[in-house]
């Protein structure tokens, strides 16, 4: 899978030629999009996603991880040993989020509660261990971090346009505002889990509709 | 790969490098951690404990400051201003005449999804629950986490009866959630359609929590209404 998204991203470059820096950064919000396109990372995703405000914080926590963890496995990539790679890679995303769940304590001990067991799962999150080993270990620093900052975007991205649609439809409201009258009765499935996978699904097939329509022009 | 000998040079001294840069990643990596969590440390201390002065606000109404009050081994309180971790502590309110109007008390059980952690008022005027408050709680969202907003149920907490019996130290009515809608008794609490599991779990905790704590603090009732007003922080 990793090979098969280095490829695809070398072979863009060929077609781009002129501005690779922008392709870089441009493709982990759209082209390549962590959750809409590469199905990346879908635990946070379906489970964080059920208001808008979790799923920015959870958004912004793991593009903050894997930009640190991107810039901080390229700078090593000629002095980690191919063999321990993946081991050194697990540590360095296990500190980054751990650094990242005290810093949401000190932000704010609601918000720490309400994303729960959430933050430290990260370090299971697939798309950054995917991109330190497909991207980070073989680019520049520049480079990866540019890669890290378009996925990340993508994924904070992705992440929000759950959560403001489980928001309004499940409770009403979107970042705890409420913009529906009193009688508008709550989809509650909307904010449960498989009010996640439903809406997961809209959005896919609303993605590759779109993109299909885009390929054919 | 023909012979043995250049494999296990070439493999002892990858080994030493493996070792190195698995040793040195790990101390880049602790130092990070540690330097994060020396710098937030203090910033999060005082985010828990303003969380826990607003949820004592809330439990009992009409106080502007609280002390808290240490639990000892003879079952007397003793007014304490470090907050240890290991004892157990509880936390008086007073309006702004110093008048003690009630004690926080801090409990936690088994809910539907994880451990339920809440925080309750009891006055001893009166002997009732006046407050309520779910610290922390993993309930379902939209169906278990009621608990924590339902006003129907919150209703429950304004005057529980958790009364004494007569020269005993025992709650006269252990409290017992009985189903939505046939509360008839001050010491039973209406249940949550929906989430009857939850709900009977905060039931549990009270009564649990009650039974070992209402006794102590009653008995020992004049031990918090004796701060003078230099005792007692602005």
């Amino acid at each position: 899978m990793s090979n098969q998204l280095n490829k695809s991203s070398e072979g863009l470059f060929g077609f781009l030629g002129e501005n690779p820096n922008t392709d870089e950064f441009i493709k982990g919000i759209w082209k390549d999009n962590p959750v809409f396109v590469q199905v990346l990372g879908m635990c946070p995703v379906l489970a964080v996603s059920n208001t808008a405000e979790n799923a920015l914080a959870m958004g912004l926590a793991t593009a903050f991880v894997l930009m640190m963890s991107n810039i901080l496995v390229s700078s090593l990539r000629h002095f980690i040993p191919k063999q321990v790679r993946i081991a050194s890679y697990i540590l360095i995303i296990a500190t980054f989020v751990t650094i990242t769940d005290y810093a949401i304590q000190a932000i704010s001990v609601e918000l720490h509660k309400s994303l729960g067991a959430f933050i430290s799962l990260i370090v299971v999150n697939c798309l950054i261990l995917s991109r330190a080993e497909a991207f980070a270990s073989k680019n520049n620093i520049g480079r990866s971090a540019l890669d890290a900052m378009g996925m990340g975007l993508g994924f904070v991205f992705a992440l929000l346009c759950l959560g403001a649609v489980r928001e309004i439809l499940g409770n009403g409201s979107i970042f705890g505002m409420a913009i529906f009258p009193d009688r508008f009765q709550e989809w509650i499935v909307m904010i449960l889990p498989a009010g996640g996978f439903f809406t997961l699904a809209l959005w896919l097939f609303l993605f590759n509709w779109v993109k299909q329509k885009k390929a054919k022009l | 790969m023909s012979t043995s000998q250049p494999i296990l040079t070439e493999s002892s001294s990858g080994n030493n490098k493996m070792l190195i840069a698995m040793v040195s990643i790990g101390i880049l990596c602790a130092l990070l951690i540690v330097l994060t969590y020396e710098g937030t440390l203090p910033r999060i201390e005082r985010l828990k404990a303003e969380a826990l002065e607003k949820a004592i606000f809330k439990v009992i109404p009409g106080i502007t400051k609280t002390k808290t009050f240490r639990l000892q081994k003879d079952g007397t309180f003793l007014l304490t201003t470090d907050n240890p971790k290991t004892a157990t502590v509880v936390y008086a309110g007073y309006d702004a005449q110093n008048k003690m109007q009630g004690i926080a008390i801090e409990a936690s059980g088994q809910g539907y999804a994880d451990k339920i952690r809440i925080l309750y008022g009891y006055d001893p005027g009166t002997q009732t629950i006046v407050g309520f408050y779910v610290l922390e709680s993993k309930e379902t969202p939209g169906l278990g986490d009621k608990i924590e907003k339902d006003p129907d149920f919150l209703v429950n907490f304004e005057a529980l009866d958790v009364s004494l019996k007569t020269n005993e130290n025992m709650v006269r009515h252990k409290i017992v959630t009985v189903k939505s809608g046939s509360k008839h008794n001050p010491w039973e609490l209406d249940g949550i359609t929906g989430a009857t599991i939850s709900s009977r779990a905060i039931g549990d905790i009270l009564a649990g929590s009650t039974s070992e704590m209402v006794p102590l603090i009653f008995n020992n009732r004049e031990t918090f209404k004796i701060i003078g007003k230099e005792d007692v922080n602005e």
